[in-house]
């Protein structure tokens, strides 16, 4: 009888679509902004890329309190790793903190989680470690529940050796094709490049993005449309 | 620091896998030891990872193939690398043999097991040392066995009657390798969770090589696959 809004008990988790693409140069993150609770939309403008160095950034999905504790504890071991070693620590090691921590730790996480970022040592990095801690280093990759439905795309469209723009672009139709299907997606695209000059966040709105199969141009209201030229505004 | 990065209080559990290899298939040949496995990591049903290398050497004398839970595998390879480094250091002219190596996973494995927080492979160990060859396996609840030809997971089912076949004393490399990828092919036709990009990692008193990855042609032109439901239309 009462329509119920969602689980509001259930655990905050980011459905989420979260990307890593490196280019010549440097590295892209992306991630949607949609945290839901059941089937409520808890958060509909979340930041899932989150700082953890001024140049290594973390894409985090899943259950949301798992991965903000994660990255919280790897900023902090990272902080003082950047203090003991007396220069800005690589993206090796800031991924294999965050496996350290998750793989000790499987039985009671859920998150998978994308870490990306420069150092001078290596250039431009992005690693990914799934649940269950396992940690591999990529050229690009996917995750969350939206990925799902960027194998296809990511296998005919990805490149090696994209520019910076190639990259963003790729990695924004990305999230927004997401978007589309993953239901656990939604909200504005946000992405994080970084390279030898640091970190630059961008912020790209639903009415930004390309419109796919089925979506249509938003209006304001029906009656804009009644009142316009076109002949065909309401169908018998 | 210890206790915030892993937590005693958890270890009591069989868990189960995430990121998971396939097969690996070994056969003892006339200069030494042969082994193949794909490059797959599946996610479940998902075939997510295409270039994860399930093969790698341990000291001068063995190479280890693993099937299952890649973080742990990627946590058996941090323990083989402390195992031989703390070798190295007694600095005495002896180094571990695959015997060794096969006997000390014996034991990290069978633990595990009894304490219920199993590591989640099958592992194959290879190796030569004085002329002697070595093959043999171990799994997660502890089962070892050494012979001439092992394999894990679907390569027992499908891989080993072929083995029991065609394996004899004295194979050649160029034979051995047909052998394997005979093995190889009958998997990536019946195992779901086989990719088409695969290793053969050779290990001789030499030492270890593993090839660079590479994928086999299939073989669909049978006139039997042309209309295989003529006459019985709805069957398959």
């Amino acid at each position: 009888m009462d329509v119920s809004s969602g689980d509001l008990n259930a655990p905050h988790s980011m459905g989420t679509t979260i990307i890593g693409v490196t280019y010549d140069g440097g590295v892209v993150l992306g991630a949607d902004s949609r945290t839901s609770t059941g089937m409520y939309v808890a958060n509909r403008a979340s930041d899932k890329i989150t700082q953890l160095t001024d140049n290594v950034y973390i894409c985090r999905s899943g259950s949301a309190a798992d991965s903000q504790i994660v990255s919280d504890y790897v900023r902090y071991y990272l902080h003082q790793h950047t203090i003991q070693l007396g220069q800005p620590s690589t993206v090796k090691v800031a991924a294999n903190l965050v496996r350290l921590i998750s793989y000790n730790n499987k039985n009671m996480l859920q998150t998978g989680l994308i870490v990306g970022g420069w150092d001078k040592y290596e250039g431009g990095k992005i690693y990914g470690i799934p649940l269950g801690g396992t940690i591999l280093e990529l050229p690009f990759t996917i995750g969350g529940s939206g990925s799902s439905y960027l194998y296809g795309f990511f296998d005919q469209a990805w490149k090696e050796g994209m520019t910076q723009e190639e990259a963003e672009q790729l990695v924004v139709k990305a999230v927004s094709l997401a978007i589309a299907r993953d239901g656990a997606s939604g909200g504005v695209v946000r992405t994080v490049t970084i390279n030898k000059d640091g970190a630059s966040r961008k912020f790209y709105p639903g009415d930004t993005l390309p419109l796919w199969h089925e979506e249509l141009a938003p209006q304001d209201s029906l009656l804009d449309i009644l009142s316009s030229a076109s002949p065909e505004p309401m169908i018998c | 620091m210890n206790n915030l990065i892993g937590s005693d209080a958890d270890s009591q559990r069989t868990l189960y896998p995430y990121v998971t290899g396939t097969s690996v298939v070994g056969i003892k040949y006339k200069d030494g030891i042969l082994l193949a496995a794909d490059m797959g990591g599946s996610y479940g049903s998902t075939l997510r990872y295409k270039t994860v290398e399930r093969m790698k050497s341990v000291g001068k004398h063995s190479i280890i193939g693993a099937s299952g839970e890649i973080s742990d595998f990627q946590e058996i390879m941090r323990y083989l690398d402390e195992l031989i480094l703390y070798d190295n250091m007694w600095d005495d002219g002896n180094s571990f043999g695959p015997k060794e190596v096969h006997n000390y996973l014996t034991r990290v494995m069978y633990n595990r097991r009894n304490k219920f927080n199993p590591l989640w492979n099958s592992l194959v160990l290879g190796g030569v040392k004085n002329g002697q060859k070595y093959l043999g396996t171990v799994n997660m609840i502890g089962v070892h066995y050494e012979d001439n030809h092992v394999a894990t997971g679907f390569g027992n089912h499908l891989s080993r009657p072929i083995l029991r076949d065609e394996w004899h004393e004295n194979l050649t490399f160029e034979e051995g390798v047909k052998l394997l990828e005979k093995c190889m092919r009958v998997l990536l036709y019946r195992d779901r969770s086989a990719v088409n990009k695969l290793q053969i990692a050779k290990i001789t008193e030499e030492g270890v090589t593993i090839s660079q990855p590479y994928s086999l042609k299939t073989f669909w032109n049978f006139a039997a696959f042309q209309n295989p439901t003529v006459g019985a239309e709805g069957s398959w």
